[in-house]
């Protein structure tokens, strides 16, 4: 689905990435954990577009296509999809307006009808309800006054309701109680398939609990530098990142 | 030029006044005239006027049409639909009987000027030029000079027009290029209350000059509701002034809207005359290709007591320009003043450019005044966000701006003329209009 390939990427003279591979195929969970600082939103934003980011080096393959042949908007009509580590507020746009014209927009790139009033509301009362959403946050303006929780939980409401094909899920656990955890695990493992695929990046290992990974991998420095199963997010939360750093210093 | 066009004219109006010397309208015209005559059209050496100039405008060979007649059909298309009002039809500044539509009503009037001088001669002497001063403002005399066919609005005491008022102003550039100068004079008895929009359009696609002036005075514990809208073509010149005085408890709120016209420069000059008085302004203004719009509002605390509330946003595109010039004066014995004044303005393009000024002067030590003001861009995560979720540039664009316009539309109290802004807002954004 996704293919990485010496990824190189910078901003404002910084480089940030510094020659990452990864592989995720359909059907599979990934988690990215690594310290603070070492580009994993920043790889999430290259992933989506973001216009700040220079890539030097590298290519990225998403379901064959040329990643970076596309327009942000491209990328998420085609079904990739980034759920913020920091949500945007937009004032003077409701969530409910957002997500219908957005959905829209996907529904016109797959050649289809836009769906009716009525077809919509099922929809998102759906998938507000997997998510423990409130009706009310609905009609308010995107993210306006939410809470850090209520922010990451709108993330994952959308992403229910949009349904993409890759899912890059940045820190959307941080800030969220014990309960809120559990029901936005619970709304992603209800939306995996075998031809959808999850990237999480956490730093806690409590997530990874509930959204089970196929892979773990430790990124430092801009570099994916290990690989494994999810027994290395345990024996990361035990030991922390000093490993991997003695090890990078020593190589 | 202009100057020389309009002495002539006047020439010829006043020669056709004949046997009307004992109206208290036509009483000051030479007045006025020798004052514009004698300060001619505003230049940029004035204060007010450093960011607008005229010398486009004088330059052109304009007619000052005596009479003016459309048809029927070609009103209709800017008719705001749905709406069920006392429909005015103005047609280059004079008032058009047939095309209007007045409900009437026992307890107040609505229609022409001259109509209304002869019933209440008392009230328009009391008022007329008097809201306005035209000694300070050479565009209010030219107009003062040129007064005739306005509409006049008045409410007796402790009543309302229950639909609102809605003045079409069209001026007709087909064959010439018309001047219109509509002079308008609306009275709130104490108690009393309506609701008026202005709404300006152009038919035809000739240079046209639209200099306009409306005197509005809010009795005690009235409540008035204004707007004005600006939609004429990229060949349209439009300068105007709406003067206000409130007096003690009433409540008046101005809505200016203007997105169409080569230049506009609108004053809006509110006297707070007495104790608990309410005032608010909005006003959302879209400049685009080389269009020039400027907002310069005055609110005058004279005493203790009163609030005013100022809302102004401005979206300025390709090469055009806008100006806003707030000025809050609260003066030594208007204690306890509330005034708030907020302007933001978006920057879509390299050659727009935006001239903002609050300008507070305050004299009186115990009051609660503040003003922000803002120029920015459109905000570039927000863009990020919406793309990120699909949404193409074009269309996010239309949706933080619709979002950023809303705050004024959103005020609005006339559902069908909300409905209508919108909708055009939108189409205007989209560039479908
Ligand atoms: N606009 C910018 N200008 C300069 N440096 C930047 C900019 N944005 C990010 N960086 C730097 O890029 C590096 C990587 O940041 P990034 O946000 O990708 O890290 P992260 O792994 O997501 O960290 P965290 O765990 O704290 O979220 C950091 O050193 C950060 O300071
Ligand atoms: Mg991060």
């Amino acid at each position: 689905m996704l293919t990485i390939k010496n990824l190189n990427a910078r901003i404002e003279e910084k480089e940030i990435l510094k020659g990452l591979n990864l592989q995720i195929n359909a059907g599979e969970v990934h988690a990215i954990m690594g310290p603070n600082g070492s580009g994993k939103s920043t790889l999430a934003s290259v992933l989506a577009g973001r216009e700040d980011y220079e890539v030097t080096d590298g290519e990225v393959l998403f379901e064959g296509k040329n990643l970076f042949d596309l327009a942000p908007e491209e990328r998420a009509r085609e079904g990739l999809f980034l759920a913020f580590q920091y949500p945007v507020e937009i004032p003077g746009v409701s969530n409910i307006n957002f997500m219908k014209t957005a959905m829209n927009e996907i529904r016109k790139h797959k050649g289809e009808e836009p769906y009716s009033a009525p077809e919509f509301m099922k929809l998102v009362k759906e998938k507000a309800a997997l998510l423990g959403l409130d009706k009310e946050m609905l009609s308010r303006y995107v993210n306006v006054g939410f809470s850090g929780g209520e922010k990451k939980r709108n993330e994952i409401f959308q992403l229910a309701v949009m349904q993409p094909k890759l899912a890059i899920l940045d820190e959307t656990d941080s800030g969220l109680d014990i309960d809120a955890l559990k029901t936005v695990s619970n709304g992603v493992n209800s939306l995996k398939s075998d031809n959808n695929a999850f990237l999480v990046i956490t730093h806690y290992q409590r997530l990874l609990n509930y959204i089970v990974p196929d892979f773990v991998h430790i990124m430092y420095d801009g570099k994916i530098v290990k690989s494994g199963d999810k027994e290395l997010a345990l024996h990361l939360e035990e030991f922390g990142y000093d490993f991997i750093k003695n090890q990078e210093v020593g190589v | 030029m202009l100057k020389e066009i309009l002495i002539k004219g006047f020439e010829k109006f006043n020669a056709g006044l004949n046997g009307e010397a004992d109206n208290p309208i036509h009483a000051i015209r030479n007045n006025a005239f020798a004052l514009f005559e004698q300060q001619g059209f505003p230049h940029k050496k004035l204060e007010d006027w450093k960011y607008t100039r005229l010398s486009k405008l004088v330059q052109n060979e304009f007619n000052i049409p005596d009479s003016a007649s459309i048809d029927e059909n070609s009103v209709k298309p800017f008719l705001i639909p749905e709406l069920k009002s006392n429909l005015i039809v103005m047609v280059n500044g004079i008032y058009n009987k047939e095309l209007s539509d007045i409900k009437g009503g026992e307890e107040y009037f609505i229609g022409s000027i001259s109509d209304g001088a002869e019933k209440y001669p008392d009230l328009v002497e009391k008022y007329f030029a008097k809201i306005s001063n035209f000694t300070l403002n050479p565009l209010s005399a030219l107009n003062t000079a040129f007064a005739r066919e306005g509409v006049m609005i008045y409410t007796g005491k402790n009543t309302g027009i229950e639909l609102p008022v809605y003045i079409l102003n069209l001026i007709d550039a087909q064959n010439s290029l018309p001047i219109a100068q509509p002079r308008n004079l609306f009275i709130a008895s104490e108690g009393s209350s309506f609701k008026v929009i202005e709404d300006f359009h152009t038919i035809g696609s000739n240079t046209n000059y639209t200099n306009a002036i409306t005197e509005i005075y809010c009795g005690k514990n009235s409540n008035v509701e204004y707007y004005k809208i600006q939609d004429d073509s990229d060949k349209s010149f439009h300068t105007g002034s709406t003067d206000v005085k409130q007096e003690r408890d009433s409540l008046f709120t101005a809505t200016t809207i203007s997105w169409g016209g080569s230049l506009i420069r609108n004053n809006l000059n509110i006297l707070l005359n007495d104790e608990n008085i309410e005032t608010h302004m909005y006003g959302l203004f879209y400049a685009r290709n080389r269009e020039h719009i400027d907002n310069q509002t005055f609110v005058d605390h004279a005493k203790p007591h009163c609030e005013s509330n100022e809302l102004y946003k401005g979206i300025i595109d390709d090469n055009a320009t806008g100006v806003f010039n707030g000025k809050i004066m609260v003066r030594t014995d208007a204690q306890k003043t509330n005034a708030y004044q907020s302007n933001n303005n978006i920057l879509l393009s390299e050659n727009a450019t935006i001239y903002a000024k609050p300008q507070l002067e305050i004299f009186a030590d115990d009051v609660k005044c503040s003003h922000g003001a803002t120029t920015g861009q459109l905000d570039k995560d927000a863009m990020f966000y919406l793309r990120a979720r699909s949404i193409g540039e074009n269309e996010a664009k239309v949706l933080l701006l619709n979002a950023f316009a809303s705050d004024v539309l959103d005020k609005i109290t006339i559902e069908e003329l909300q409905a209508h802004l919108r909708n055009l807002l939108l189409k205007k954004l989209k560039r479908e209009l």
